[in-house]
């Protein structure tokens, strides 16, 4: 891969702190009742793995190499996709009773778009 | 000109990626914009692999034979592995969900270690500071990766008992110690190009090798009741290992993403431990619960049965309820039968509440999620600070398959390995009916003094069998009245 910048240590400690600082404060503010949807949310989110995984495999050039790219794109296109379904679920579970009296379909989850067939 | 346009587009789509993914987690704090949040953080996903598709422009030289292939191989992986996670992800039941968290985080473990594997075989790693970022992401990796499938193993109850052979932290700590060492010597010769008994990619294979055996070996001695402390560790490990090969590999969206979910996981993580009273150190390196614990100066009282329609009809007539479930609900699959229960009583005008214990069940908040499920609405259910005053004015306090989270040990018995944690004061209701399956122990295997205090019932049975038993004693009732 060609980048005209190529990001030295010192910008990556600040993109680290900075990105570090925000998952703390973000997460600090989440009620309990989250706490597993969340994990799994987080989860989902590391699953952006598999774009690395990508750059990996692409630019891969003995067969040693295309087999381990092939294993972290497979593996982090679980990750993606497996966080995001659990996810999504468990989210689509939580109401208040307010809105219960309405429409009350807990296994409903409504099928938003599929996040990984290209 | 024209072949600076991918590196454009792709720089734009992960800038925009990072974004959905922090605005993403942050409307996930409240339960109201909660599942707009996820949506968003997926729409950043799919952008972000499209995107990266435009990799095919600006390959290395060497890569270039091999494009069409590569090509191939990547959307074969991408929909194989996506399509097979995501049918899983759908067709888990509820109460598997904390194993499937640790599975799928198991996968993004192995996939930043793998491409560590690639960085590294490939030579693509150059200077001491990428080489040494490249290990440490690849060691974190891989632990991660066999540490979670362990954690799902135990979870799913393929491996029932912890493993604990004594010395075992000290065969651990020797194995970190050898892989540090294959890590400096890996450095070393890929660095003078000169081999150091052996060619630095038979190294490799060692030091991935050790990294998966030390994941195995961290996460066996651990018990079954500390597992969403470990699937959270792992979770952040996993993180901070995107994060690291993010850095390795140039792309910022991966530094930004993994590091982030490393500083939440390691917030969540210390959250949990706190709410068990206990460091994240003692959890990972304390054999918990090893010899059966039994509280100084024997237990007075004696364990009272009594008759699941008995219990259901004295809750009916009560004026308030609360209702503590534990891991022994989510067993029985009973948080729907739980619910129509309470139904129930709601409409003969009984108060009830739910008071959830930050520890109970395998994963942090894993009974806000079941009683969700059953239709529970959300404003029904307290935290522990918000509920514990609330017990002593309560005529009934309904413990359903939860143990440890109510013992009295926990609050003065010095000894008990508990000592310490903040439990839910159920045993301060005027009368407790503890529904459980029989007169074993819970999963920290201590006697629970709360079983043998004179205003408690035991009513044994399976959480579904005993619910469906007081579910009909009360409908008996005001049918009888009509």
């Amino acid at each position: 891969m060609t980048h005209d910048i190529v990001m030295g240590g010192f910008t990556g400690l600040y993109i680290f702190m900075l990105a570090a600082f925000t998952g703390w404060v973000i997460i600090g503010r989440v009620p309990a009742i989250l706490h597993t949807p969340l994990m799994s949310g987080s989860n989902f989110v590391h699953g952006v793995v598999v774009v690395g995984g990508l750059a990996a495999l692409l630019n891969a050039s003995t067969p040693l190499q295309q087999g381990i790219g092939f294993v972290a794109v497979l593996l982090g296109a679980g990750n993606a996709a497996g966080g995001y379904a659990v996810t999504e679920r468990m989210l689509a579970m939580f109401h208040t009773s307010q809105v219960q009296a309405s429409a009350h379909k807990p296994h409903s989850g409504r099928h938003a778009k599929h996040p990984k067939k290209s | 000109m024209l072949a600076l346009i991918p590196p454009v587009i792709i720089g734009v789509v992960d800038i925009a990626a990072a974004f959905l993914f922090m605005f993403g987690l942050k409307r996930m704090s409240s339960p109201v914009t909660a599942p707009s949040g996820i949506r968003y953080a997926g729409f950043g996903m799919i952008a972000a692999i499209l995107a990266s598709f435009l990799y095919v422009f600006s390959v290395n030289a060497g890569a270039r034979p091999h494009l069409l292939v590569n090509i191939g191989l990547a959307v074969v992986a991408l929909v194989v592995g996506g399509s097979l996670a995501w049918l899983s992800g759908k067709r888990a039941a509820v109460t598997a969900m904390p194993q499937m968290v640790a599975l799928y985080n198991g996968m993004g473990g192995g996939a930043a270690g793998a491409i560590a594997a690639v960085e590294l075989f490939g030579g693509r790693a150059h200077g001491p500071t990428a080489l040494i970022v490249t290990l440490a992401g690849a060691l974190i990796g891989a632990v991660s990766l066999s540490g979670s499938v362990i954690a799902w193993a135990k979870l799913d109850g393929v491996l029932k008992h912890p493993l604990r052979v004594k010395g075992l932290q000290i065969v651990n700590a020797a194995v970190m110690a050898v892989i540090v060492a294959v890590g400096a010597v890996i450095v070393v010769s890929v660095m003078t190009t000169f081999n150091i008994v052996m060619a630095p990619e038979l190294w490799i294979y060692v030091f991935f090798g050790l990294a998966l055996v030390f994941g195995v070996l961290m996460t066996l001695p651990i018990g079954g009741a500390d597992m969403p402390v470990v699937i959270s560790i792992y979770n952040a490990c996993t993180g901070l290992a995107v994060g690291l090969e993010g850095y390795v590999l140039q792309i910022p969206a991966l530094m930004i993403a993994g590091m982030m979910v490393g500083a939440a996981g390691l917030l969540l993580t210390l959250l949990m431990a706190k709410a068990m009273n206990r460091s994240v150190a003692n959890v990972l390196f304390t054999k918990f619960g090893d010899e059966p614990k039994v509280a100084k100066g024997a237990i007075k009282g004696e364990l009272k049965p009594t008759e699941a329609s008995d219990a259901g009809v004295f809750m009916r007539y009560a004026a308030s309820v609360i209702i503590v479930p534990g891991y022994g609900l989510a067993a029985a699959q009973a948080q729907g039968k739980l619910y129509e229960f309470v139904k129930l009583l709601v409409a003969s005008g009984v108060s009830v509440k739910f008071a959830i214990h930050p520890v109970a069940g395998r994963m942090p908040g894993q009974m806000d999620v079941l009683l969700a499920e059953a239709g529970v609405p959300y404003d029904m259910i307290f935290q522990l600070d918000d509920i514990n005053d609330d017990f002593k004015t309560t005529d009934v306090a309904l413990v359903i398959g939860a143990n440890d989270v109510v013992n009295p040990a926990a609050r003065s018995d010095k000894s008990s390995p508990i000592y310490g944690m903040p439990i839910l004061n159920a045993d301060q209701a005027r009368q407790v009916y503890v529904v459980k399956r029989g007169q074993g122990k819970g999963y920290a295997d201590i006697v629970n003094a709360l079983f043998y205090a004179d205003n408690c019932n035991m009513v044994y049975g399976d959480a579904q069998a005993v619910l469906i038993k007081m579910i009909e004693a009360v409908r008996g009732l005001t049918s009888a009245a009509a």
